[in-house]
């Protein structure tokens, strides 16, 4: 096939990348950097404490000042708090809700945004119209009907609710991420494709989806991101606690334990650090993505 | 590959088969357009028109809960809540996001480092970060009085004084600019220098450029910025479920609070439905408003002003 042209020239330049250049003198920096770092310290200030507090005995928690260094690390607090609500199911039924639901959006989103950037049919424009506009749209007005539509269909205390939206579409901000990306591959590789007897569909299976791969990295993560912190949708559809997520576990929680600050840090903790941990192995494509999302309006 | 037919009938059957193709590869969005957009939109509009605890059958009674909701004394209060956290603290909140994404579109050694830890608490979990936050405004062992105590200033009753819990909760807003941040540096980056050179050349001082070149050329991003997150404001609701449940003294009672505990705790299905509707039209309202407005200071390249 002739498709297998080199691509290397068309691949988008990581665009968060400096400009060349010659830094200025430490010394002219460094005002920057004080302000910089201060800002910094006062932003990781809250997580820092989040740590601290997690690692502290119940009695070196209700101390003013707050030191900052727990003495004794008190690693138990971990394990209580495991033990106190069950926390490893909570952090299963997170992971398969945000598998499956990552799975929909990444498929689907990435389905639509290929018609909407390399396949002429009627009425595009006017359907694409339509994806932007549900950008703007407030989640609120469609909840209630769907919350009966749920219950209709007796899927209440089930993970479904939080699923199947997500394989019709994936969300209109990443059908317009996908599409941005799409666009930016040369349209001659469809037609050589074409030329060659490539259907639609190994179009988009062979060459754009390959092409697209720091595009469809970006909205994984995204979408991870967001299904792992998802809270009014667990909170509205899963009623018993075998099935809570982790969000809700932890706000069930709270209620139960609400002076128990120690473990309530700790299961935050562990809630936090599995994203912080994807975040900074894939920050290049988060970072980027917004970027190539060309959502900054140019 | 051979085929029977002649070119221009090909190519029509081609473009009959692009146009089959463009609809199945949209119809999983089309679907979902449908059954959970669409669809909702217009039965929640029905729904408000009706009485319905969802364990009784449905009664149609007209404008009754419109009528009703107007004369409710929480409808009103909950707006200015609302209407309070989305004026105050969406422009503060994007103030601090574009001052921080200047500072990142800064020449500095290790500024992708920076970029990453202002970035980081926009990754954190609502529910995480309301707790912890509920923690940090504890009267007595948080850490917001303890930094308000170390610079010798008395002890705030952050969240418990109805008069600055709604403030407080945009302070905690303020820790998440990262996520505006990265959006509006994208918009500096994608700046053509050369807009600089040519100001420098005619004499401009940084001053004059940032007012000329930086701010129009932002614009989009500032608009596309502004618009969705007084959407999102306007929907507030994890933070005051978790942090303060609406209190003290329902200072905190937003509306997206109010509605969810019209429509999951009373399971008043219609007056919640008319809830949702009468927001969704001030959003429509403001959005609307603000695409006027944008006509006067938004700038678009390519656009003749």
């Amino acid at each position: 096939m002739a498709i297998s042209v080199d691509l290397a020239e068309d691949k988008p330049t990581p665009m968060l990348e400096q400009p060349g250049g010659r830094f200025r003198p430490f010394w002219r920096e460094l005002p920057w950097h004080l302000l910089l770092i201060t800002i910094g310290v006062v932003l990781l200030a809250p997580l820092a404490w989040l740590v601290s507090t997690s690692l502290k005995s119940p009695g070196a928690i209700f101390v003013m000042p707050p030191r900052w260094i727990p003495n004794p690390i008190r690693w138990e607090n971990y394990p209580e708090a495991l033990a106190a609500q069950p926390f490893v199911r909570f952090f299963f039924n997170t992971l398969i809700v945000t598998v499956f639901a990552t799975t929909g959006t990444v498929l689907t989103a990435s389905m639509a945004a290929f018609a909407f950037a390399r396949l002429r049919f009627p009425m595009r424009a006017f359907w694409f119209g339509l994806v932007i506009s549900t950008l703007m749209l407030p989640s609120i007005v469609t909840l209630i009907p769907t919350f009966i539509l749920f219950r209709y269909l007796k899927w209440i205390d089930t993970f479904l609710p939080l699923i199947v939206p997500y394989w019709f579409g994936g969300g209109a901000f990443n059908i317009f991420l996908l599409r941005q990306f799409f666009m930016t591959i040369p349209l001659e590789l469809d037609e050589a494709a074409r030329m060659d007897g490539a259907s639609s569909y190994r179009i988009y299976a062979q060459i754009i989806l390959p092409l697209a791969k720091p595009a469809l990295a970006t909205v994984t993560i995204f979408s991870i991101i967001a299904h792992w912190n998802e809270f009014v949708l667990p909170l509205i559809y899963l009623h018993s606690t075998e099935k809570w997520t982790m969000a809700i576990g932890l706000q069930g929680f709270s209620g139960l334990y609400a002076t128990q600050w120690h473990w309530l840090m700790a299961a935050s903790t562990m809630m936090v650090l599995p994203l912080i941990l994807l975040f900074f192995s894939a920050q290049r494509y988060y970072l980027e993505g917004i970027q190539m999302s060309g959502i900054a309006g140019r | 590959m051979t085929t029977a037919l002649s070119a221009p009938k090909r190519r029509r059957s081609l473009h009959w088969r692009e146009h089959i193709d463009g609809y199945i590869f949209i119809l999983p969005w089309l679907i979902g357009f449908l059954v959970f957009v669409a669809g909702p939109m217009v039965a929640s509009f029905v729904i408000s028109f009706m009485r319905w605890e969802i364990v009784t059958p449905p009664a149609w009674v007209g404008v009754a809960q419109y009528t009703k909701l107007f004369q409710d004394d929480r409808f009103y209060l909950t707006l200015y809540n609302t209407a309070y956290y989305v004026f105050i603290g969406v422009p503060l909140h994007l103030l601090l996001a574009l001052l921080a994404a200047m500072a990142m579109n800064l020449h500095l050694r290790g500024i992708r480092f920076y970029r990453t830890v202002y970035f980081i608490p926009s990754i954190t979990p609502v529910v995480a970060s309301s707790l912890l936050w509920l923690w940090i405004f504890n009267p007595e062992f948080g850490l917001a009085n303890a930094a308000l105590n170390a610079v010798g200033l008395p002890s705030l009753y952050w969240l418990q004084d109805p008069k600055l819990a709604k403030f407080a909760l945009i302070i905690m807003s303020f820790w998440t600019i990262g996520g505006q941040m990265v959006i509006l540096l994208a918009g500096l980056k994608g700046i053509p220098r050369t807009l600089y050179e040519a100001a420098e050349i005619d004499g401009a001082g940084q001053w004059a450029s940032f007012w000329h070149i930086t701010l129009p050329m932002l614009s989009p991003a500032i608009f596309f910025n502004l618009i969705l997150a007084i959407i999102g404001a306007f929907q507030v609701f994890t933070q005051s479920y978790i942090i303060t449940q609406g209190g003290p003294e329902n200072a905190t009672l937003f509306y997206v609070l109010y509605l969810y505990r019209m429509a999951f705790q009373n399971f008043q299905m219609g007056y919640a439905s008319a809830m949702a509707w009468v927001l969704f039209i001030i959003i429509l309202v403001f959005t609307f408003i603000q695409f006027r407005l944008s006509e006067r200071w938004v700038f678009y390249e390519g656009s003749v002003r």
